[in-house]
């Protein structure tokens, strides 16, 4: 019998699983798709939110305030790149730099520090490309980027070596609530524990439902967002934020931690969690809003879409024991700024779990650091030259765009990649100006070879994704 | 750092020409650079035939084509060939950093020719909404996938385009057993070689639907059907026209881009609209001893027009060096 | 009966309209040289294609060879063909235009690899 299971392998499932595996517990995440970081988190935009823009005294204030504290230790402990790049959010009216003064009052309550209203000239200095209408910005330094499937890769992969089993391809398909622990019941097993958490994501609510707390429900805000080539790396130097709307923080300019700028998202409300599909109204709406902000952002320089679901409920998050079904705890609604807090709402997740009977007693020994994977493409030439004389593999480049050689594949694999987008999203191998158009055909051999999976069994993300129908044999 | 005379950045049919012709025309020092484990780039999957009216007289296969091309290479010693040879970096110096397995070499050269071909343009580039399921590729990925690997990419298949390069791999993928069941062109007229429209649509009994556009893929883990629309002469949909095709596989040929993100990162202005180098003579670049040739210069219909204007970047590049001494 | 072709030989794409008896051409016009005549006889009486494909190589430095018939075979043997070139192995190395299947399915064209293939 497990202490507890975690529903949900996005980044919040990730961090609590890490987090809990500090103490000496049983603990197993339940992960529907093949890999973890394929929901919500795969099309996360990788901004680490200085906390502005929420209400004081909200859950997302305080652990988005917390949480951009807390992840810059984790980032550090487990070799996760994470850049503290600043945040601007502009103003182009005097109307406008009045509402920038209110949200610096607002932020200053939520803790958040070293805000300072810049000027036309500052901003010519330090963004030289935004667009010269814009008379004021508020910037904030704290404002940071990571890349959100790699927190969750890495954060899943250091609770597993601290203890927590993984199970993915698993979907929770029921759950019994028996006397003193739940039944679990996927759709490849069985599992018992004394305590459930539900970090599923968009599904969180049909999770709920499970064990018969449906007071809530998470409704899609799908998101299109567009990337640019890695060549427009520098086109901003900071995160760039028009004044936020009602329902979200506007159009952006992103800087990645991959190099490539993201423009986007969209915010639209739609009813079906599997929707993830672009198109030119997405496209133009957001070149329109951007180009205000940074008129030379050239439509050609974009080298890929997706949209990414939000999922939301009500206007902040919920984290609460359900005191109708003891032991269950809910994690839902996490929208952004999720990312930023999931390392705060995995502290807050352990003091509930505490404070309704779990023990949390520390292991002696707790496995913190992490060794950092290689990225050639942000590995320096002295460097690169060392690694690549001693595993000669690092040499061996197969995606020629980003830049990926065959032993970060390799690697990737050998942390759980099993799939194209497994790769790509660890790797960037595909993610490129051609879109895997050279490359594939080589990281299929090395899936292949590694998994010693046949390649009409290969696949895309999981599920029917197959990539090839037959193969010459 | 060592010094070269001559480095020619990719092995396909436009350095391996302009390899051959610089060594003919007196230059003695050639390192020839290729990402690959062999010579002759994108030609090695174009196993059809079309190839060498023009340069050999007679009609050849790709790879029958690049063979012609390796074997005078392997003939000519002053040509060094190194494979699996990856360019990180170019500077306007003419300073070279390249990979291959197990080391990091940097190498300063006298002249340099950039042959570096082309990449396809993506389904993002082409516009299509949808969802972004597996099954669609490039037209050249799926190419790669049965001429190289032997393996099918779908078994119901729409290929959109009508280029070459998509007529012939919807007879290819016909060949090898699945169902094309259409090819979609935007355009009023097709861009490809009517010989190809016979051969490879019309022999199969393939529609070719011209003036219209796919208008949005479906499907969640695989593709499961397209929309079909007609287009108006600004290629927006004519309202009423659509229709469904049910597929597991989209192959998108939409064009080729010509690859010089190495010669812009050494400083060349490069024209944003073509992606090639804004250049007032043919192979030429704003940097001095800088030479594109080959689809990186400008995308040709034929290899034939490769080969002979890459022997002339060779022999640009042997009178730079002349004049150089 | 009455046909159009678009001839293939060369770029001019002349439209030709041929007059069919007994499965024989009669007569053609719309050609603006003698290749045109040639084509639709042959598309006529005899359609024919060069068929280039891949065959499955064993213990070779790669995995598939290209091939070609070396000759253009009938068009309606096609399809056929490319299933039985599915059939064959290579196990050997091989030069361009070594043949691999002589007289492919009695057809009077050699299947000869068209690229030169070590062995592992």
């Amino acid at each position: 019998m497990l202490d507890i299971i975690i529903i949900g392998g996005g980044v919040v499932g990730t961090a609590i699983a890490r987090e809990l595996s500090r103490y000496r517990l049983k603990i197993a995440l339940l992960e529907k798709e093949i890999e973890v970081a394929f929901g919500v988190s795969k099309s996360n935009s990788g901004i680490i939110h200085p906390g502005t823009q929420n209400k004081s005294g909200s859950l997302k204030g305080k652990l988005c305030v917390e949480g951009n504290t807390l992840i810059r230790k984790i980032a550090s402990e487990l070799g996760i790149d994470f850049q503290e790049v600043g945040q601007l959010i502009v103003a182009f009216n005097d109307e406008e730099v009045i509402r920038l003064k209110e949200i610096k009052v607002e932020g200053e309550k939520l803790g958040i520090k070293n805000m300072s209203i810049v000027d036309s000239a500052w901003l010519q200095e330090n963004e030289p490309n935004l667009s010269k209408e814009v008379i004021s910005a508020l910037f904030i330094p704290s404002a940071g980027i990571i890349s959100p499937y790699r927190m969750a890769y890495d954060l899943s992969e250091n609770a597993a070596k601290n203890g927590v089993q993984i199970y993915t391809d698993n979907k929770v398909e029921k759950i019994n609530v028996l006397e003193k622990r739940f039944e679990v019941i996927t759709n490849k097993n069985k599992y018992q524990s004394r305590y459930v958490v539900n970090c599923a994501g968009l599904f969180a609510d049909e999770i709920s439902k499970m064990v018969g707390i449906n007071d809530f429900v998470i409704s899609p805000r799908k998101g299109q967002e567009f990337l640019l080539d890695k060549k427009r790396e520098n086109i901003t130097n900071h995160l760039i934020f028009p004044l936020p709307s009602k329902t979200s923080k506007g159009t952006l300019v992103i800087k990645t931690s991959d190099g490539n700028p993201m423009i986007g998202p969209t915010a639209e409300e739609i009813e079906d969690k599997h929707d993830l599909a672009t198109d030119d109204n997405g496209l133009n709406e957001v070149l329109n809003s951007v180009k205000r902000l940074v008129p030379s952002i050239n439509e050609r320089d974009i080298i890929a879409y997706f949209a990414g679901l939000r999922p939301t409920s009500g206007s902040d998050f919920i984290i609460r024991h359900e005191d109708k079904v003891p032991g269950f705890v809910n994690v839902a609604g996490i929208q952004s700024p999720g990312l930023t807090a999931a390392p705060a709402i995995a502290v807050m997740v352990s003091d509930i779990l505490k404070n309704n009977g779990l023990n949390l007693n520390k292991k002696l020994f707790f496995r913190r650091f992490r060794k950092k994977t290689v990225h050639l493409f942000k590995t320096d030439n002295a460097q690169m030259r060392k690694i690549i004389k001693k595993d000669s593999g690092y040499g061996d480049i197969v995606c020629r765009c980003e830049m990926v050689s065959k032993r970060e594949i390799e690697e990737a694999i050998e942390r759980g990649a099993k799939t194209l987008d497994g790769v790509k999203f660890r790797t960037r191998a595909q993610a490129g100006r051609c879109h895997g158009g050279f490359c594939t055909t080589r990281i299929l051999k090395i899936l292949s070879e590694k998994l010693n999976i046949p390649f009409v069994e290969l696949t895309k993300r999981g599920g029917k994704s197959k990539i090839v129908v037959k193969e010459r044999t | 750092m060592i010094e070269r005379d001559l480095v020619i950045v990719g092995g396909g049919p436009a350095g391996m020409a302009a390899a051959v012709s610089a060594h003919e025309n007196g230059v003695k020092d050639i390192l020839l650079l290729e990402r690959d484990q062999f010579l002759g780039g994108i030609l090695n999957q174009c196993i059809h035939t079309g190839f060498g009216l023009n340069y050999f007289k007679e009609i050849l296969t790709g790879p029958e084509f690049a063979d012609r091309f390796i074997k005078k290479i392997d003939d000519i010693k002053d040509i060094e060939v190194s494979l699996k040879s990856f360019v990180i970096k170019l500077n306007n110096n003419l300073e070279i950093t390249y990979l291959k397995p197990g080391e990091m070499n940097e190498v300063k050269a006298k002249a340099v020719i950039m042959a570096t071909g082309c990449r396809e343009r993506t389904r993002e580039m082409a516009h299509i909404a949808g969802t972004r399921p597996s099954g669609i590729f490039s037209a050249g990925l799926a190419q790669k996938l049965i001429n190289v690997e032997g393996l099918l990419a779908g078994n119901e298949v729409v290929v959109v385009g009508s280029g070459d390069i998509g007529l012939i791999m919807a007879r290819r993928m016909t060949l090898e057993g699945a169902k094309v069941k259409a090819v979609i062109e935007i355009q009023k007229q097709s861009k490809g070689l009517v010989r190809n429209i016979v051969q490879c649509l019309d022999d199969f009994g393939i529609p070719l639907y011209l003036s219209h556009k796919i208008s949005r893929i479906y499907g969640q883990d695989r593709v499961n059907k397209v929309d079909v629309v007609k287009v108006d002469d600004k290629y927006n949909e004519i309202p009423g026209t659509k229709f469904e095709i049910s597929c597991d596989t989209v192959l998108i040929s939409a064009g080729l881009i010509p690859e010089n993100e190495l010669i812009e990162m050494a400083g060349v202005e490069i024209d944003r609209k073509t992606n090639t180098p804004v250049a007032t003579d043919k192979n030429k670049t704003s940097i001095e001893g800088l030479f594109v040739c080959g689809n990186a210069f400008q995308i040709y219909d034929l290899v034939d027009s490769v080969a002979r204007d890459s022997i002339l970047a060779g022999k640009m590049a042997a009178e730079y060096l002349k004049d150089k001494k | 009966m009455r046909k159009e072709f678009i001839c293939i030989e060369c770029p001019n794409s002349c439209k030709l309209v041929v007059d069919i008896e007994n499965d024989k051409v009669v007569n053609v016009t719309g050609n603006k040289c003698k290749k045109g005549e040639t084509y639709a006889k042959c598309e006529v009486e005899n359609p024919s294609r060069v068929l280039t494909s891949i065959v499955l190589a064993e213990g070779l430095e790669i995995k598939m060879v290209p091939v070609r018939t070396n000759k253009p075979i009938a068009k309606k043997l096609i399809l056929t063909a490319a299933e039985e070139i599915k059939k064959i192995r290579i196990n050997n190395s091989v030069k361009v235009g070594d043949i691999i299947v002589p007289d492919f399915l009695n057809t009077g064209a050699d299947l000869v690899a068209t690229r030169e293939v070590r062995n592992e």
